[in-house]
C-alpha cells in the first residue's frame, strides 16, 4: 500500500483566476501531479471537497473585502505549507491601485449604488495577515517555477527560484538592451527574474509584472528615466504603479515621485 | 418529492471565479432562481481613468486569466477606433491567429476538464481521466496546442505581452510560425474526434427560444470584425451597443444584468455564434456539426459543448490557413497620435461578445472606460434556464437536481472573474 498522498488545496481570493490556470496549463504534467498529490480542494477544477488539514495550500488573490481577513486565518489554520502565488497574493495585485485613491470614489465610479458594496480601503497580500511559508511572484507566475516549487515540496528540498533581476535573463538570452541601445524605458533592472525576459525579447520594455527583485535600486533607475529619457513624473508614477504597485520598493518610489 | 424545497450551491465548482446558486421551490413551482456572484469587486473602470491608452491592453488583460487575449483585442480595437487607426492585412491576420490560440485553449479546458465530467457523472477531469485516459490526454494536448500558438505570438499563455494598440511589439517570422503547423494538423484530427465524442454524450431534452447575439461578418466567422447581429433582427455597429443593450440591477440579486432594450434576456457565446454564423464555418466544421446532429438552429444549451468543439475545429483550421498565408508585415505596428475622442470595440471572447468603450483626452489619457463582459450578458438567460429546467424536472431528488442545475450554469462556461468588475456583491444578512 502506497503512502498517503499529500493533500493539495487551491484557494482563491480577489484575482483573475490566471494563477490557478497556470496549474491547469501544465498540460504535460497535470495528470502526474494529480497522481502524486491528492487534489483535496480546488474549486476551479473539481466539485469534490476533501476535509483539511492540507499539506500544501496554494493561494491566489489578494485580501480586499472584510470577510477575507477571517477566511485567510482559517486557511492558515488548516494548511501545513502555505504558498501564496502571483501578484495579488504576494503584493495586493492591480486592484491595490485603490490603495492610492479613495475607495469610496472608486465605488462611486463603477457602481450606481455604491452603498450596497463593502470593500476594504486597501487590497493587501496574504503575508500581511498570516505567516506564509514561501511566495512565488509574477503576474502570472511562471508555470514551470510553480512546478519546481511543488516538486521541491514533494521531495522535501529547497526550491530553486532565481532571485536576480530580469537583466540577468536578458543577458543570457543574448538580447540587445532595449534601455541602453534604444532608449525604451525598461523596469528590468529592478524587476524579479522568472519570466525569461519576455518583454525585451519582444522588443518592448519590461513593465515589472514579476514585482521588485531583492534590494532594487529604483532611485537610480528613476534618475535614468527622467534625466536620459526625459520621462515626466506622471509617466514614472504610472510605471511603478501597475501590477506590483503595492510592493514596498515600487510603492515607496511612486510616493517619493509624487511628493 | 416535497412540494417545498431549496436547491443551494454555496460555491460553484468548475467555473472561473466565485458564484453561487439559489433556487426556491414552493408548492411544486420554482418561486425564485438566482445565480449570484460573490466575487469581490476590482474597480477596473475606476483605475483605468488617468492611465495612458497604451496601457489598456496590459491592464484589461488582468480582468481574466482565462481569456486575456479577448480583453486585449476589444481594448485595442476600441483605442484604434478612438484614434482613427485602421489595422489591416497581415497585422490583422496575426491578431486573428492569436485569438484562434485562445479559443482553442479556453474551449479545450472547458470541454474536457470543466464540462464533460458533468455529462458522465465525474466530479472532475482527473477522475474522468482514470476511466477515459485517452480522451482527457487528447483534450490536454489540444489545449496545449492552443496555448503554444498563443505563447508563440503573445510571449506567454496567461497575460501575453506582445499585443499593443496598432499591432504588436514584435511580429514573428514565417519560419517561427511554420513549425506550429505540424501540431495543428494533429489538432485538426483531434478536434474532429472531439466533435464526434461530445455528440454522443447524454443530453437532457431541453430547449428554449433564445435571442442569440454575436459579432457577425459577411466574409468570416466572427472574432474581431463585424456588426452585432441577432436572430431577431438586431444589426448594429459596436458604437451603437449602449443604445440597444442596458445593464440593470435586478431586485433579487445584487448583480448587474444585461438585457436588450424592450426585448429582455439574450444569449452570447459559442452556441450563439454557431447559430448565427454557420455558413461562415469551414466546410469540414459544417459537415462535422451536421453529422453531430446540431444543424442550426440548435436551441439546447447543453449542446453548447458540441458547438464549442466545432469552434475548436474551426479555430484549428483557421490557424492553419493563416499560418500558411502569413507574410511578415513590414512594420510590427501602426503609430497613432493621441487625440480627443471616444472609441468602441466588440470582439468575440471564447465566452461571447466583449464590449469596451473608452473616452480619451488629447494627451492620450483615459477619461472614461466601460467594459461589458460576456458572463454578465448571459446571466438573465442562465436564470431563465434554471427556472425552466427545474420546472421540468421536479421529480428528481435534490442532490441530482442540484448537480444538474450546476450543469445548466456550466453550459455557458461562465467567467465570473470577468463579470465581477461590474457586478455587485450579495448583501444578505
Amino acid at each position: 500500500m502506497a503512502r498517503a498522498r499529500p493533500k493539495l488545496a487551491v484557494w482563491k481570493f480577489t484575482s483573475c483566476d490566471g494563477c490557478q490556470l497556470c496549474i491547469l496549463d501544465l498540460e504535460d504534467e497535470l495528470l502526474a501531479l494529480a497522481d502524486r498529490l491528492e487534489i483535496a480542494y480546488f474549486m476551479e477544477a473539481t466539485r469534490a471537497k476533501v476535509k483539511g488539514p492540507y499539506d500544501l495550500s496554494i493561494v491566489e488573490g489578494s485580501m480586499s473585502v472584510p470577510e477575507h481577513l477571517e477566511q485567510i486565518k482559517q486557511v492558515r489554520l488548516v494548511s501545513k505549507f502555505l504558498l501564496p502565488i502571483g501578484t495579488c497574493a504576494t503584493s495586493g495585485g492591480i486592484q491595490a491601485l485603490r490603495n492610492f485613491a479613495d475607495v469610496e470614489d472608486y465605488l462611486a465610479t463603477v457602481y450606481e449604488r455604491p452603498e450596497l458594496l463593502e470593500a476594504l480601503a486597501e487590497s493587501t497580500p496574504v503575508a500581511q495577515h498570516v505567516k506564509v511559508d514561501l511566495e512565488l511572484q509574477g503576474c502570472p507566475p511562471n508555470k514551470y517555477q510553480l512546478l519546481e516549487v511543488v516538486n521541491a515540496f514533494l521531495h522535501g528540498r529547497r526550491p530553486h527560484v532565481e532571485s536576480a533581476s530580469v537583466c540577468l535573463e536578458c543577458k543570457r538570452r543574448g538580447n540587445i538592451c532595449v534601455l541602453v541601445a534604444h532608449g525604451v524605458p525598461c523596469l528590468g533592472p529592478v524587476t524579479h527574474a522568472g519570466c525569461g525576459a519576455l518583454c525585451p525579447t519582444y522588443h518592448r520594455g519590461c513593465y515589472g509584472c514579476f514585482g521588485p527583485k531583492e534590494t532594487p535600486n529604483t532611485a537610480s533607475l528613476t534618475r535614468w528615466f527622467s534625466e536620459r529619457l526625459g520621462k515626466s513624473e506622471a509617466d514614472l508614477v504610472r510605471a511603478y504603479r501597475r501590477f506590483y504597485a503595492n510592493a514596498e520598493a515600487f510603492r515607496q518610489q511612486s510616493e517619493t515621485l509624487e511628493q | 418529492m416535497a412540494k417545498n424545497r431549496t436547491i443551494k450551491v454555496d460555491y460553484l465548482a468548475r467555473v472561473e471565479g466565485e458564484g453561487r446558486l439559489y433556487l426556491r421551490i414552493k408548492d411544486g413551482r420554482v418561486a425564485e432562481s438566482r445565480f449570484n456572484i460573490f466575487e469581490p469587486p476590482r474597480f477596473f473602470e475606476a483605475f483605468l481613468k488617468g492611465r495612458h491608452y497604451t496601457e489598456a491592453p496590459d491592464i484589461t488583460a488582468r480582468i481574466c486569466g482565462i481569456c486575456p487575449v479577448a480583453y486585449q483585442m476589444s481594448a485595442v480595437h476600441a483605442m484604434e477606433d478612438a484614434l482613427g487607426v485602421k489595422v489591416k492585412g497581415p497585422l490583422r491576420d496575426l491578431r486573428r491567429l492569436i485569438y484562434c490560440g485562445e479559443w482553442m485553449e479556453s474551449h479545450a479546458l472547458h470541454v474536457f476538464l470543466l464540462h464533460a465530467p458533468d455529462f458522465l457523472g465525474y466530479q472532475d477531469g482527473f477522475k474522468m481521466a482514470k476511466d477515459h485516459p485517452d480522451v482527457v490526454k487528447m483534450g490536454l494536448r489540444l489545449k496545449k496546442t492552443g496555448n503554444e500558438l498563443l505563447a508563440k505570438i503573445g510571449g506567454r499563455e496567461v497575460h501575453p505581452i506582445n499585443v499593443r494598440v496598432g499591432g504588436f511589439y514584435r511580429t514573428p517570422t514565417k519560419a517561427e510560425l511554420a513549425p506550429l503547423a505540424e501540431d495543428l494538423k494533429w489538432a485538426r484530427d483531434a478536434a474532429l474526434k472531439t466533435v464526434r465524442w461530445t455528440a454522443q454524450l447524454p443530453f437532457p431534452d431541453f430547449e428554449r427560444d433564445y435571442e442569440f447575439v454575436s459579432v457577425s461578418h459577411s466574409e468570416e466567422y466572427p472574432m474581431n470584425k463585424g456588426r452585432l447581429k441577432s436572430n431577431r433582427g438586431l444589426d448594429i455597429a459596436a458604437a451603437a451597443y449602449e443604445e440597444h443593450f442596458i445593464e440593470e440591477q435586478s431586485p433579487h440579486s445584487h448583480a448587474l444584468h444585461s438585457r436588450l432594450k424592450d426585448r429582455g434576456p439574450y444569449f452570447v457565446g459559442p452556441l450563439a455564434r454557431y447559430n448565427l454564423n454557420f455558413e461562415r464555418l469551414t466546410p469540414l466544421a459544417r459537415d462535422a456539426a451536421r453529422e453531430a446532429g446540431i444543424a442550426p438552429p440548435c436551441l439546447n444549451p447543453f449542446k453548447s459543448i458540441i458547438a464549442r468543439s466545432v469552434e475548436i475545429l474551426y479555430a484549428v483550421e483557421e490557424a492553419l490557413r493563416l499560418i500558411e498565408n502569413y507574410e511578415r508585415p513590414e512594420a510590427p505596428y501602426i503609430t497613432a497620435e493621441p487625440r480627443d475622442g471616444v472609441g468602441h470595440g466588440a470582439t468575440e471572447a471564447p465566452r461571447g461578445t466583449l464590449y469596451h468603450r473608452y473616452r480619451l483626452n488629447g494627451q492620450g489619457l483615459i477619461e472614461e472606460a466601460k467594459i461589458v463582459p460576456p458572463t454578465s450578458q448571459n446571466q438573465k438567460a442562465i436564470e431563465a434556464d434554471l427556472v425552466q429546467y427545474v420546472s421540468q424536472n421536479l421529480e428528481e431528488p435534490t442532490d441530482r437536481l442540484t448537480w444538474q442545475c450546476e450543469q445548466v450554469i456550466r453550459n455557458y462556461d461562465p467567467c465570473i472573474s470577468c463579470a465581477t468588475h461590474c457586478l455587485r456583491l450579495e448583501i444578505e444578512r
